[in-house]
This record gives structure tokens, sequence and C-alpha cells, in this order.
């Protein structure tokens, strides 16, 4: 792995008074797509949250870019080059599709064009006038996605993708994910179907209660099943 | 001469022509109190004395420094809207994660200690501001004065300005962003912070606006905007909090309202808007424009 363009290490992060993170850490190479896995509540997200800076508290060390984020308010590490695609897609109602594409600030050169991203996602381009409240669940994700790819981010955080979409979709959504990674986009995953993750990434990070406790590569997935379906309770 | 129902058109007219111009005030001011609510989530009860201190600013620039109205009208509402950043900066933003009610205390009291600072200096009786434009046309049916006739048409600019503003510009585009979730548009790389300021700090500047534009019209008079801040909060409510095109009707729809009910039933017109706001809540707690979140 080439040096890690993001490092964490002894992340802590709390909601109010709750303790949610208990020291993840994790690292990820320059062009590599990481996933997080774990059961629902294993700080997938809260993980996510605290490298963007949008929990209450946090400590420990995040390091991107050579950079330290961890005192930096969420708009400054924005501008860093880190995009964040939250699970609930968080698209505007009040906006309408291109709005909505067009919102995030460019923060780098290098992102892609909107015609680019209008040839990745053909939907989006015929309702770009649509109000971003009347499209469907998948066409959300695409938008939610496709928005924060104008940017010139190099690091995309994307938490659950997947989530609530019906196959047919699910498996478009992978190929866009291998297409991003195959421009050349680092990406971190946040996946709860690790059959999904597992076609799409490099290497797997496994929660549990708020700490990193294993790391699988997508080579020996097969061979560590077994303990898979142990830590995801499937 | 014709009459309608009994009442002459120079009656008719001329109150229409009154509440079309009292419509334009409502309608600019609820306009900043519907822009500001939106993004602070505050209602801004210091609004009608911005309003006021923008009607101070043009009076004070014109006695003390000569400064003709036009300055003034561009001039107040910078300086005016500066106090509001000021305001923001210092006080309102402590108070943001705190519920409704403290922003509506703060104000509230805000309100009262700017009020009582101009009465205090300045006396409540009130000192008049010439016209900038004298004169007027006869219409025939009733007699109108330029400046009133040029009041609701720069109200008018204003409004549809604002309105496109915030509805079609990619500065709105961020403010209708924020208004829904300003953690996200946050993470996307804008300052939020830096936006509510700014957004507070317009919304003070077209208050003090309007109270340039009211300043040959009324008495420039330290309590000019207590009055005028409970029927712009009425509107705001009837139009639809953070609505802005409802802010918008609803101004002038009510201004007209409020005219007719001085030509037909003149003991109810200080009333007539609070009975519309009851009217509209029980039927349509969002208000007309407004939609339920």
């Amino acid at each position: 792995m080439a040096e890690a363009l993001l490092k964490v290490d002894d992340l802590q992060a709390w909601y109010g008074e709750s303790h949610i993170l208990h020291g993840v850490g994790f690292e990820i190479g320059r062009g590599e797509l990481v996933t997080l896995l774990g059961r629902n509540g294993a700080g997938k997200t809260t993980t996510l949250k605290s490298v963007m800076g949008i929990v209450g508290k946090r400590t420990g060390t995040v390091r991107f870019d050579g950079r330290d984020l961890i005192a930096r308010p969420s708009d400054e590490i924005a501008r860093l080059g880190i995009a964040y695609c939250p699970e609930e897609r968080g698209i505007f109602s009040s906006l309408n599709v291109e709005e909505n594409l067009l919102l995030p600030p460019i923060v780098k050169p290098g992102g892609m064009s909107l015609a680019e991203i209008y040839q990745l996602f053909p939907n989006l381009e015929e309702r770009k006038r649509s109000q971003g409240s009347k499209l469907s669940g998948g066409e959300q994700q695409m938008l939610a996605i496709g928005r924060i790819l104008r940017t010139g981010a190099d690091l995309l955080l994307l938490d659950e993708p997947t989530e609530g979409l019906a196959p047919v979709i699910v498996q478009r959504i992978g190929e866009i994910i291998r297409q991003l990674k195959s421009r050349g986009f680092t990406i971190l995953l946040v996946e709860q179907n690790f059959h999904f993750a597992a076609t799409v990434a490099d290497r797997h990070y496994v929660m549990e209660d708020g700490r990193v406790v294993d790391m699988i590569a997508s080579a020996d997935v097969q061979q560590n099943i077994g303990k898979l379906q142990t830590y995801l309770g499937v | 001469m014709f009459e309608l129902l009994g009442i002459p058109p120079q009656a008719l007219f001329g109150q229409l022509l009154l509440g079309l111009i009292n419509g334009a005030f409502y309608a600019m001011l609820s306009l900043g109190l519907a822009v500001i609510f939106g993004m602070l989530n505050v209602i801004n009860f210091t609004h009608g004395a911005q309003y006021m201190m923008g009607a101070f600013a043009a009076w004070l620039m014109l006695t003390q420094l000569d400064i003709p109205f036009w300055a003034a009208l561009v001039l107040a509402p910078l300086i005016v809207g500066l106090f509001g950043i000021v305001l923001e900066k210092v006080l309102l933003k402590r108070i943001y994660h705190l519920d409704h009610l403290y922003g509506f205390l703060l104000t509230f009291g805000l309100a009262l200690i700017i009020e009582g600072v101009f009465q205090w200096k300045w006396g409540s009786s009130g000192a008049p501001y010439p016209s900038p434009i004298p004169g007027g046309t006869n219409l025939g049916f009733m007699f109108l004065p330029t400046y009133r006739g040029f009041v609701v048409v720069a109200a008018l600019v204003i409004c549809l300005v604002t309105w496109y503003g915030i509805e079609r510009t990619k500065f709105g585009a961020y403010l209708r962003a924020a208004t829904e979730n300003p953690t996200l548009v946050r993470a996307f790389g804008i300052n939020v912070p830096r936006l509510i300021t700014l957004t507070y700090g317009l919304g003070v500047g077209l208050a003090a606006l309007a109270g340039v534009l009211a300043a040959p019209i009324q008495q420039v008079s330290a309590l000019m905007g207590v009055n005028l801040v409970l029927v712009v909060f009425a509107v705001v409510v009837i139009g639809g909090m953070g609505s802005i095109m409802g802010s918008i009707v609803t101004g002038f729809g009510l201004g007209l309202v409020e005219g007719l009910t001085k030509v037909f039933y003149p003991p109810a017109s200080n009333t007539v808007i609070f009975v519309v706001m009851a009217l509209v809540l029980l039927i349509k707690p969002a208000g007309l424009f407004g939609q339920t979140k």
C-alpha cells in the first residue's frame, strides 16, 4: 500500500453524553477503496461523521494528506478535499436536481464536469428541473453521489449507498463505484451488505462496539467467510 | 360622480392606496423576518426597531450631514445592516441551540433597549422628513402623491429582487439548502456561520431600507416600529413561516384588506389582520404558503 491518504488513530467520539467510538484506527492509501463493515450501532456512520467533523466531540488523530483534521470545522475539512454522502442522502427538497448537483462548491481542480456526471447518471439529466423531493430512492442516491463528484475532492465518504434499494439499482451503484475507483477516487465505504462490499472493495475493516477489530483483504474474504459471518451476525 | 355601496370613490381609492402603501411596508418587513427566521430559526422581534433605525439614520444624515434622501436610501441600510451583523456575532449566535422562546426574549429585549435609547435621546414626538419627490397627479377619481406611488413601485421591485435572489441564484440556493440542513451544507465546504451572519445583516438591512422609505410618509419617531412589528409578525404567520412568496403576497394583500376595512367598517381596521390570522391558523396552521415540516 502506498502512503496513507487518510490515517485514523485512537479516534474517540461522543454524541452528547454517550461515548460512541472508543479508539478507532485504520488507514486508506491513495486510490484505494476500503469498507467499514459491522453490525448496526458498531460506529461505522459515526466514524465517517468524525472524519468529516460533524459529531459533537471527538479526540484522537485524523490525518488527511499530511494535515491533522481533528480540530478543524467541517467546512474546512471539506475544502481540503473530502466529500461526504450521508446515509439519509441529504437531498435538499427545496432545490431542484441541478441546483442540488451544483451546490457543493469546487474545492480543488480535477473534479468531474456536469456533463460527465450526467453521462454517469443519465436519469439525473432527464430530471434536472425536478425538485429534489420528487425523486425515487435510487435517483436520490445517484444524486447524492453525483453531487460530490464535481468538487475535486480526492476522498469520498459513502455511507450505505445501497440501503433500501432494489437489487438492480444496487448493481448499478456497484458499477458506478467501480468506475469512480478507476477514475482515481479514494473511497471509504460504509456497508451493511458485505456481499456487495466484497465485489467493489480492496480491503475491509470490521467494526464492533466503537472499535476496529479486524482487517480483511478482499482476496482473503473466502477463507475468512466464517469469521466475517460471526462478526456481522448474518 | 359615481358611488359604490354609498362610498364616494375618493374615499375608496384613497384608502386602497393607503392600504397598498401599508401593504408595501408589511411585505418588505415580513420578507426580512421570513428570511431571518428560515436561516436563524429566530423570530426577530428587533425588526421594528431596526426599521425605525433606518428612518432615523436617514433623518440624521439629512439634518446633521446634509446627505440627501437618495444617498440615505443606500447608506442607511448598509449602516443598520452592519449593526445587525454585530448583534448577530455578539449576541444572537449564542442562542441558536436554545428554544425559540429565548430568541424571542432576546430580540424583544433588544428592541425595547434600542427604542428606549432613541426615545431618551430624541423624544417620542417625532420629526418630519421632507418628501424627496413633492407634488402629485390628479387621476380624476383621486389624487396620487408622486412619492407614495414611488414607494409602492420601489417596494414591489425590492420584494421581487429579494425573491429572485433567494429562489434563482447560487447564493439563494445556499440559503435554501442551509435552511433545510445546515450541517450538511457546512460539510460541503460552505462557511455556514458566515452565511447566517450575512443573512441576518441582509434581513436587517431590508428593514432599514423600509424605514428610509417610510421616513417621508410617517413621522420619524422612536416608536414608529412598535405597532408595525406586531402586524408584520401576523403577516408572516398568515403567509407561512419562512415562505418568501408568502410574505410578499400576504403583505400586500393584507394591506389592501386593512384599507378596505377602513372604508366599510372603520372600527375593525385595527383588528382585521389578527382576525384573518386566527382564521388562517384554524384552517391552515402552517400558513397560506407554508409547508408543514
